[in-house]
């Protein structure tokens, strides 16, 4: 099973292990300790993951992939009306049925590549949008959402129990899946989900996929035929949303339309850019942060913020919050769109980048350090 | 007879939006070679240039109602009809096609400071870095948009005298219940009036013909000693122009709130792709070729033999179109596949 990774990779992967387990603890000091929170950050960590095997390894960018997230959601909850509030058969189902989903619109999206794609791929987001909310109603229950119902049928549960009074909760073998249980759930998926993309960057298939993204044309006069292999990661990426949707289901059963709205495909984009593209950790990185930060500032108000600053003196803390308030609460998505603007501009590799940047400067430094006190060393001989 | 007229009418006019939107859209991408995910917030912008001016001219001063006698009451009344009477009424009244004065200076600045200060950076750039830019862009206008304005749409009524409906069928010799209102017939009218003008002045002048020559082959001309990146940064300034002209004659149409921009920019990508990249007159029919699809499709008879047509038939007939005609419609070899 660890076969063929080098041991960068397994202290990667057990370091990102740790974490994993260890959220609610590394989520603490900064307030984000909340089942709720902590949930969001693995499952759209897994949303961003699997974004990334398409955007960061084939260089193929996506802009309706939150498509395959509300295709997922529906299938879980379709799944906890008509067999069993058992949570496994809803996420396998998620994850198939987004995989048939995504083969079909990736069969004919891949057949362009650049904008094309990108506009292609939108369009038939917004076309599912668009049919979730009209046609579609009997299935998806249009705007009010699918939720589950007294009278569901639950074939499954019904051949164990009888049901008991009021709604019941989704579970694992009998295990709910709500609060802390919930998220170490997630955060168990969402290791198995690092780990499968780990090997398939590693792979020879991930190394093809990532020779697509540097020249697609040079692969084809080699002979090959790229077209499966960006499908296959096409596919294997709304998996992944597929995933993330049955996810969002289990921790609370109840699927929208909004979640298939082209500014969900947009967010994965953004949490996958800001990370980093093409790397491991970065898409994980960029959702958590995105998730925390949404979750901070779109909680402040004018006057939590006078409290904030109450240190200050009286006219500087109100131009200070004055100056700040436009940034927080219900306008969060501005500073978001700034700070994203500027990750393009300055920093396209994301912020894995601004690390890297960040070590091989401090490594720089102290190495010349070093060479200048040899120098001195020879020049004193 | 009657009902295909009154639906090609209805198209049209939506038409003519999506046809300016991605008529500025593809002299961005034909002159700067960037992919501008913005372009929607300009239209947006321009329609806001509109709801400023109104709410600017209709600043009031409170007075005493006289009407009213058993308790205090109050009405505005805006400073410019207690200054200049009727005519300050009119001013009001005719808002909208008054902005258009407002819009042209305003979107030329928003249009040059964002090449000036954002898009000339990117031209080496990939294109996914542009969209991804472009994109952050157009979500920081739209915030600043909403934090000024609010999230609801603002109405913004078309002058009194135009917003009656036109009996269109008298004209046409089809029966007088064949009618349609007066200011979709001008927003028809004023788009076909900027779509001819950029082209009159993209092939008539002088200017457009090094425009053009610098689409095709830009060293060349650069090497002529021309200095084409001025030119170009104008014309940026220009596409912005028609973009928020546009928003400010589709206000009395479409209620202008922050999200309107991005909503057509996506109709208007999918536009310009069916069109063909790079392609102006491409952009234009594929423009009002998809209004009328559209408005076609959101008939009540075709919407019984297949429902939800109306949600999906633009993407619908993108996808084929791609499929069909990877290049779009007028599109020419070699543009965006590299």
């Amino acid at each position: 099973m660890f076969g063929g990774l080098s041991r960068n990779d397994l202290l990667l992967f057990g370091g990102f292990t740790l974490a994993a387990l260890a959220m609610p603890l590394l989520a603490w000091p900064v307030g984000a300790n909340y089942p709720d929170l902590l949930q969001k950050f693995a499952i759209f960590g897994i949303f961003a993951i699997g974004f990334n095997i398409l955007f960061g390894l084939t260089g193929y960018l996506s802009f309706g992939h939150a498509a395959f997230l509300g295709v997922g959601s529906y299938t879980a909850v379709w799944v906890f009306k008509g067999l069993t509030m058992n949570v496994l058969p809803a996420i396998v189902c998620a994850v198939l049925v987004a995989g048939v989903f995504a083969a079909a619109i990736g069969y004919i999206s891949l057949r362009r590549s650049g904008i094309y794609f990108s506009i292609l791929t939108l369009g038939f987001a917004q076309m599912s949008y668009n049919l979730a909310y009209s046609v579609l109603t009997p299935i998806t229950n249009g705007e009010t959402g699918l939720q589950l119902t007294l009278d569901d049928a639950r074939i499954i549960d019904r051949m164990f129990a009888e049901p008991g009074p009021g709604l019941p909760s989704t579970n694992l073998f009998g295990l709910e899946m709500s609060g802390y249980p919930g998220f170490y759930f997630c955060a168990v998926v969402l290791i198995i989900a690092f780990f499968i993309a780990m090997r398939i960057q590693r792979s020879p298939f991930g190394m093809m996929l990532r020779a697509i993204k540097t020249n697609q044309n040079r692969m084809n006069y080699t002979g090959f035929n790229t077209r499966p292999y960006t499908l296959a990661a096409f596919v294997i990426s709304g998996m992944y949303a597929g995933l993330a949707g049955g996810l969002l289901a289990v921790t609370d059963p109840l699927a929208g339309a909004e979640r298939m709205q082209w500014t969900a495909s947009g967010e994965v984009v953004l949490m996958t850019i800001l990370g980093g593209a093409g790397t491991l950790i970065g898409p994980i990185l960029g959702a958590g942060l995105i998730k925390y930060f949404e979750n901070i500032f779109s909680a402040f108000n004018d006057d939590s913020l006078h409290d904030i600053f109450s240190f200050l003196p009286d006219t500087l803390g109100d131009i200070v919050v004055g100056v700040v308030s436009p940034f927080v609460g219900e306008g969060w998505h501005l500073l978001l769109g700034l700070v994203f603007m500027a990750i393009v501009i300055f920093l396209p590799g994301g912020l894995m980048e601004g690390l890297k940047r960040l070590y091989t400067w401090y490594r720089n430094r102290n190495g010349e350090g070093g060479a200048r006190s040899s120098d001195r060393v020879v020049a004193a001989e | 007879m009657d009902v295909l007229v009154l639906q090609i009418l209805n198209g049209l006019d939506k038409g003519g939006a999506y046809a300016l939107i991605a008529l500025g859209l593809t002299i961005i991408f034909g002159t700067l070679g960037v992919v501008n995910f913005a372009h929607g917030a300009l239209f947006m912008l321009g329609a806001f240039c509109s709801v400023t001016l109104q709410s600017l001219l209709t600043i009031s001063k409170k007075v005493k109602d006289e009407s009213i006698t058993f308790f205090e009451a109050f009405k505005e009344i805006p400073y410019l009809q207690i200054w200049f009477g009727d005519t300050g009424k009119a001013i009001i009244d005719w808002s909208v096609p008054l902005s258009i004065l407002l819009a042209i200076p305003v979107m030329m600045l928003i249009g040059l400071a964002m090449e000036r200060g954002l898009i000339r950076f990117f031209y080496k750039r990939p294109h996914a870095e542009q969209i991804l830019v472009t994109f952050g862009l157009a979500i920081v206008l739209q915030e600043i948009v909403k934090a000024q304005f609010g999230a609801n749409p603002i109405s913004v009524p078309a002058p009194a005298e135009l917003s009656g409906t036109a009996s269109v069928g008298l004209l046409l010799g089809l029966g007088e219940q064949v009618v349609y209102p007066w200011w979709r017939l001008i927003y028809l009218a004023f788009s076909l009036l900027l779509i001819g003008s950029t082209f009159a002045f993209l092939n008539l002048t002088t200017y457009g013909m090094v425009l053009r020559a610098g689409m095709a082959d830009r060293e060349t001309v650069g090497l002529l000693g021309i200095n084409i990146q001025r030119r170009f940064t104008l014309v940026f300034g220009m596409a912005a122009v028609i973009a928020g002209l546009a928003g400010v004659m589709y206000t009395p149409i479409l209620p202008p709130d922050y999200h309107m921009g991005m909503d057509f920019l996506v109709l208007s990508f999918v536009v310009v792709v069916v069109g063909g990249m790079g392609s102006l007159g491409g952009a234009v029919v594929a423009g009002f070729l998809l209004g009328i699809l559209q408005s076609f499709a959101s008939m009540n008879e075709v919407k019984s033999i297949l429902p939800g047509i109306d949600q999906i038939i633009i993407y619908l007939v993108a996808v084929v179109i791609l499929l069909v005609r990877p290049r779009g419609l007028l599109g020419r070899k070699g543009v965006m596949e590299s």
